[in-house]
């Protein structure tokens, strides 16, 4: 505690230059001395409560603001060590008071050390949160963006997939493609899996199902996008897709959806001249 | 059975344990296809074969690994992976072969299916010992 008043204003002018330095001026000095600043006060009056625990009730505040400024550092692209040099660069700047002080100094030193030091284990634990939660929506956003439903013509829907199908994402295809034919008063859907890269039974089992579901709502579903090697593939392996209707291209499934809605597709003699 | 494995490049081990480690086991199966110069037919055939075990590795299986790798024989050039867990194993190893029969969920096509998706298909099983399978598909 007395370790922290004695020299403030040199400490902390240190403790500012270091985290700073090691910022690179991503970050204005501006910005982190008034976070360090606010800090600073936060911990003292925490000590003065005479708290020796880093997560006991003393600290609450320094660990609010210190969730907080990892928060921002995690969302900002820095990296944990960037992050947690905001505590541990304390450390740094209190040693030359130890110097040409007494043992009290060094006991006190060391008992703040070891605070610091969680605290500074606090950052990276809150750091850490903060980019899961990142990845995790970037996860559903992805999923999210992957399946999108797009109307070919009127009463006709189709959904391009791209990439693994397992079954989180088949869940939101179909509810993609449920609810998209109930807004669009669509009978007939195509679902291309040119971008799919391998269809096992699993995939197989989901697109069935999803095929089904459609049914059920009224819609024909057409299975376009089966490349020769997927179909060999398919054979082999002995799944069968019963009366479902597949075709090779989506430009053939479109086709057939038409013939099926009734519109006929003309080609003018004069070759559209 | 014993893998002759390629002396050149040693099989790599890919854990099997989340559903995210089947899409691992594929591309990684993918890499050594084209490498042993399958055509893409066989190429496509061997990596769903691979995506099914791995699959039933970890669902029946209870997770385990996979080592994949190229393999030689007489000059011939190929690629292999063994699937290893040591869940509960297959009673019935012909029913389990059984087209349609399933003891999940699924279409009960993944086992049969993945035999006759390869070259060579080993099924080595024993009950609470667990299970290995051994596929092999040789460039043409």
């Amino acid at each position: 505690m007395e370790l922290l008043s004695i020299d403030q204003e040199r400490v902390t002018a240190e403790w500012i230059d270091g985290v700073s330095r090691s910022l690179q001026g991503r970050i204005s000095k501006a910005e982190v001395d008034r976070e360090l600043r606010e800090l600073y006060g936060a911990l003292v009056d925490g000590l003065r409560a005479g708290d020796e625990d880093a997560r006991g009730d003393g600290f609450s505040e320094v660990r609010a603001l210190l969730t907080e400024l990892s928060r921002n550092r995690a969302r900002q692209g820095f990296t944990p060590s960037e992050t947690a040099i905001s505590v541990l660069a304390l450390k740094q700047a209190l040693e030359p008071a130890l110097r040409n002080g007494s043992a009290e100094d060094t006991t006190a030193y060391l008992r703040l050390a070891r605070i610091l030091d969680d605290l500074a284990l606090l950052t990276i634990e809150a750091y850490t949160r903060t980019r899961e939660q990142i990845i995790s929506s970037q996860a559903s956003q992805l999923m999210e963006l992957s399946t999108p439903v797009v109307k070919l013509w009127d009463g006709v829907i189709a959904v391009p997939l791209v990439g693994t199908l397992d079954s989180a994402r088949t869940q939101v295809v179909m509810e993609k493609l449920l609810q998209a034919l109930v807004d669009t008063g669509s009978e007939q859907a195509i679902i291309d899996i040119t971008g799919v890269p391998a269809v096992d039974t699993q995939v197989a089992q989901h697109l069935l199902k999803t095929v089904v579901a459609a049914r059920l709502m009224g819609a024909e579903c057409t299975i376009s996008g089966i490349r020769p090697q997927i179909a060999q593939t398919i054979v082999a392996l002995g799944i069968e897709f019963g009366d479902i209707v597949t075709k090779a291209s989506l430009a053939d499934a479109l086709q057939h959806a038409l013939r099926r809605s009734g519109v006929d597709l003309v080609t003018r003699q004069d070759g559209g001249r | 059975m014993t893998v002759p494995w390629a002396p050149e490049a040693p099989p790599q081990t890919q854990p099997i344990t989340q559903n995210d480690d089947v899409v691992r086991s594929r591309q990684q199966v993918r890499t050594f296809a084209q490498q042993c110069g399958l055509s893409l037919v066989e190429q496509t055939k061997f990596i769903t074969a691979a995506s099914e075990l791995a699959r039933n590795t970890l669902v029946y299986g209870g997770g385990g690994e996979m080592r994949a790798g190229l393999v030689e024989r007489h000059g011939r050039r190929g690629v292999a992976a063994v699937f290893a867990d040591s869940g509960p194993g297959i009673p019935d190893t012909d029913l389990a072969l059984t087209d349609g029969w399933t003891s999940g969920g699924g279409l009960g096509l993944g086992l049969s299916g993945a035999r006759r998706l390869v070259d060579e298909f080993f099924l080595d099983t024993e009950v609470d010992r667990g299970t290995t399978v051994t596929i092999v598909k040789w460039a043409r």
